[in-house]
């Protein structure tokens, strides 16, 4: 049942790679100058393709709920699959209240980066510790992660919205942060093929270091490590020295990570650039010529409009109930919960802005982006670096 | 204050922009735009009426959107700074808080806690911002939904000119020869689910006005959570108390009045067995060591009968047999008990014998409770051990006496006074985990240390929280508030004869693509044209 499971997970991701380069062709082969509105028959074959890939991503969840005996949405693998899961199923929905197959084309890889991205971290089914051994699990943990794809499509949105808006003949400040933004996207992918690659060798290297209470420990990369742990002496031979040495009270581990995750989206970032010549955004354009910027907006808002009280019942009023019964209080400034309720305050800005300001158009897209990175960061770095009661999740 | 009378008639609040009835632009300012702002529905705000003594200012201040916004940026900011180290409640509260981030974070760690950031969440400036967010969130709502609710209400069929030419959809068209074609129209609309009010051969179809509500009704569901939040503060709303309760001990649940009783039979932690759970985990299982199934503590519930005056033992009746697991807490008497800590081996009974020196022969053996040692053990024979003093958890003190740190038994030591035929006076000796001193002189005899019997403590909170009903509420109010204003739009068609042309606006409060292809569907194969969007934003698409 694991293997089938895995095996469906495997199918779901390729269909989705298949399934952008369709969106693709169904917006190329609508340049003709006529601007019809509707499918083609390349959106049609590209829908078709992504709702197999949905329902085979389901079948992989249902499968593995079946083999675990608990919702698989335990551990960071989990609930990131789970939620680029969702990102697709939130996309399907809106591709058929508006009919835009170029939202598939920048929601799709979204999607795949972010079960990639998931798919770095153990993948092994895991036993629930007494705190997770509760039906809240997936009342909770779905709809929070369901909110929050629904938000991830604003993202998606926006970035269409910058693409198109943002004027690539001059250098700007716009130009600057949408680059920034392409650059960390790039940054992801590095970071994918990076561990990908390592894995692949079986590459291992321990070292003998000093902890942070005083205490010779060992630690073990998978990655070359160009950052060493605090008086760290490697052990494995034949393996690469590293270049700099941390104190202890930083993890050299996660911060060799991300250091050659930037370094190497770095080398990508502008390899591509000197190759084409043009801003990532720049090369980007011609996609999103036909695409009518209202609606990319209106798009933009609903997503928000959607996902908004989703995301407040599910991770703040199912997560305040389960909190009650699990830890005994309903909220106790745990960083996972305030980062949500960060997320909440900053949607709700983005509503009140919206509807009094007028803060329509790019400023709005602008908020989506700063939105969504405000998601990732609660689900990367507040697993994974902030110490915390869902620190868990993150192994 | 001076009302204003409308041409039609209608007689408006001061301050109103556009007229409750025809929608006429009664401020001169908004003669000269192109699109009405018709948020408010040009109604009468005071915030934008008054502002003249202090509590109009007052009012001002936090009835501005604009002020609203920024309370919610900087709660946010100023919840982030709560996120980079621990909040003090995680933190081991064995050493005083300030030694911890010092220690942990160096010369940071001390920044952040003498910032007060180690307890942000309880610092009067944050619990200011919180507050003054409700403070917005009433006096908006107060500032907004009055006249808006005035507006919708007495909004006439016939609108005026100047208000219809003015909306974001707008078109006039020939007026059609036949009035089949309103029926056609009218009819149409009415499968669209819309009301449809019509006069002198106007028409207003309008639908979801309820819509409009939401916004507020999500603000009264947040207000009755803030106040649900402060009610924790009330003496008798909140109790947070922590029971430890030994395996075989019964004590009395805190917070009833000695009504309810706890008995603690047994405390288990149980691991993932690889065997017995499946093979599933193994590799899971494998890579992460131990991983825990259960925390359960195996308890029976007593009350007590009848009155008790203190002192006296009371006389128990069991009400039940429970198990508390994580997840699972035992409720009884609006409190839940909750497992949440636990010690295992915790030393309880210490075996010694008497032996003599020399010989080895022994003369018979104590077993001394820890939490209740008896202060003389008589052996037979004219051997007898008497505790002349115990120290639970013993250390020499300043003064370098025996003292004992606390009465949990984690290293205890006793002062023995032994007995026996040949020694009537007795002999003193101090006995302490691997020491023994005999601080009178040689002995004979002494007291050699043979077992110890351990216990499970389970660690226990006792939580009654009387507030949750309220912010349930409220959580409840500002989910059917928030999905009403997030899932349905108010829109309104207004179709209007004029000589022999037809005026047609149309509005939506949100969704205007929605509302364009209604109208789309409303007047195909009619003669009349779709209203035309008149925004920036519709003519650039």
């Amino acid at each position: 049942m694991a293997e089938l499971s895995g095996n469906l997970l495997y199918f779901a991701f390729i269909s989705y790679l298949i399934a952008t380069a369709f969106f693709g062709g169904a917006i190329r082969s609508k340049k003709d100058g006529e601007k019809q509105e509707g499918s083609n028959k390349w959106a049609t074959i590209a829908i078709v393709i992504t709702i197999i890939g949905f329902v085979a991503q389901t079948g992989y969840f249902i499968t593995r709920w079946i083999a675990a005996g608990h919702a698989p949405v335990s551990n960071l693998f989990e609930f990131t699959t789970f939620f680029g899961m969702c990102l697709v199923g939130a996309f399907i929905f809106i591709y058929y209240i508006y009919k835009a197959p170029w939202l598939g084309v920048f929601t799709l890889p979204v999607a795949i980066l972010i079960i990639a991205y998931a798919s770095m971290f153990p993948r092994e089914i895991s036993p629930l510790i007494p705190a997770l051994q509760s039906d809240w699990l997936h009342i909770h943990v779905t709809t929070a992660a369901l909110g929050q794809a629904i938000l991830a499509i604003s993202f998606a949105a926006g970035i269409i919205y910058l693409v198109k808006a943002v004027d690539q003949t001059v250098s700007s400040k716009r130009t600057f942060w949408l680059e920034v933004i392409m650059y960390s996207i790039v940054s992801v992918i590095a970071f994918i093929l990076v561990t990908t690659a390592f894995t692949s060798v079986n590459y291992k290297a321990e070292f003998n270091y000093i902890d942070k209470k005083g205490v010779e420990a060992v630690y073990e990369y998978h990655i070359p490590a160009l950052i060493g742990p605090n008086k760290g002496e490697l052990v494995t031979e034949g393996k690469f020295e590293p270049l700099i040495e941390t104190p202890a009270i930083i993890d050299s581990k996660k911060l060799n990570t991300v250091v050659w995750s930037l370094v190497i989206g770095l080398v990508l970032y502008w390899v591509l650039r000197l190759i084409t010549r043009k801003r990532i955004a720049a090369l980007l354009q011609p996609l999103v010529k036909n695409i009518n910027l209202d609606l990319v907006d209106e798009i933009s808002y609903r997503s928000v409009l959607i996902g908004f009280p989703v995301f407040t019942l599910g991770a703040l009023i199912f997560a305040m109930i389960w909190a009650q019964i699990a830890w005994t209080r309903f909220w106790g400034w745990d960083p996972k919960e305030v980062w949500a309720l960060i997320t909440w305050l900053f949607y709700a800005a983005f509503l009140h802005l919206r509807l009094s300001k007028g803060w329509h158009g790019e400023k709005s897209a602008w908020l989506a982006i700063i939105g969504f990175f405000i998601i990732m960061f609660n689900l990367i770095v507040v697993n994974l670096v902030i110490a915390g009661l869902h620190s868990y999740a993150g192994s | 204050m001076n009302e204003v009378k409308c041409e039609c008639g209608h007689v408006n609040p001061h301050g109103t922009v556009l007229c409750e009835s025809c929608g006429k632009v009664l401020e001169e300012k908004e003669i000269n735009k192109q699109l009405l702002d018709m948020r408010y529905e040009g109604s009468a705000r005071r915030s934008q009426t008054y502002n003249k003594t202090i509590i109009d200012k007052i009012w001002n201040f936090f009835s501005s959107v604009k002020v609203g916004v920024w309370l919610i940026v900087l709660t946010l900011l100023a919840s982030i700074f709560g996120t980079i180290l621990p909040q003090v409640m995680y933190i081991p509260q064995n050493i005083p808080a300030i030694e911890h981030y010092e220690n942990e974070y160096g010369w940071f760690g001390k920044l952040y806690y003498e910032l007060g950031f180690h307890n942000l969440y309880s610092s009067w400036w944050y619990l200011l911002l919180i507050a003054s967010i409700g403070v917005s969130l009433v006096i908006c709502s107060l500032d907004r939904v009055v006249p808006l609710y005035r507006a919708l209400k007495n909004q006439r069929v016939t609108r005026h000119e100047g208000f219809l030419r003015r909306q974001r959809l707008f078109g006039v068209s020939e007026a059609p020869q036949s009035d089949e074609v309103y029926k056609t129209i009218t009819s149409k609309l009415g499968s669209k689910r819309y009301n449809i009010r019509e006069e002198n051969g106007n028409i207003l179809a309008e639908k979801n006005r309820f819509s409009r509500w939401g916004p507020y009704i999500n603000h009264i569901g947040l207000i009755i959570f803030l106040i649900g939040g402060m009610l924790r503060f009330v003496p008798g709303m909140y109790v947070d108390k922590t029971l430890w309760i030994r395996e075989g001990e019964t004590k009395a649940i805190p917070e009833t009045d000695g009504q309810y009783y706890l008995t603690n039979n047994q405390f288990i932690v149980e691991l993932y067995d690889k065997e017995k759970d499946g093979e599933v985990f193994e590799q899971a299982l494998e890579r992460a060591g131990g991983v825990v199934k259960t925390y359960q503590a195996n308890v029976t519930l007593y009350e007590k009968e009848g009155d008790t005056i203190p002192g006296e033992q009371p006389e128990l009746v069991k009400v039940r047999d429970d198990e508390i697991r994580v997840n699972e807490p035992l409720k009884v008497d609006g409190l839940a008990l909750y497992q949440v800590d636990y010690k295992l081996n915790e030393l309880h009974k210490m075996s010694f014998s008497l032996q003599d020196k020399e010989t080895g022969d022994s003369f018979g053996d104590i077993q001394i409770d820890l939490f209740n040692p008896e202060e003389q053990y008589d052996l037979g024979n004219g051997y007898s051990v008497e505790v002349k003093s115990y120290f639970p958890d013993f250390e020499f003190d300043e003064d370098g006496e025996p003292a004992t740190k606390s009465r949990v038994p984690n290293n205890p030591a006793f002062v023995f006074e032994m007995k026996a035929p040949d020694k009537p006076d007795g002999e003193v000796s101090f006995v302490a985990i691997q020491e023994t001193i005999e601080p009178l002189g040689d002995n004979k005899y002494k007291m050699t240390f043979k077992g110890v019997e351990t216990n499970n403590v389970s660690g226990l909170t006792v939580r009654k929280d009387l507030t949750l009903w309220i912010l349930g509420l409220g959580g409840v109010i500002f989910m059917i508030g928030v999905a009403q204003g997030a899932y349905w739009n108010h829109r309104r068609i207004w179709i209007r004869r004029i000589d022999n042309k037809v005026w047609i606006a149309g509005h939506t409060n949100k969704n205007w693509h929605g509302l364009r292809r209604e109208l789309e569907a409303v007047f195909d194969g009619t003669g009349i044209e779709v209203p035309e969007d008149q925004s920036e934003e519709g003519r650039k698409g």
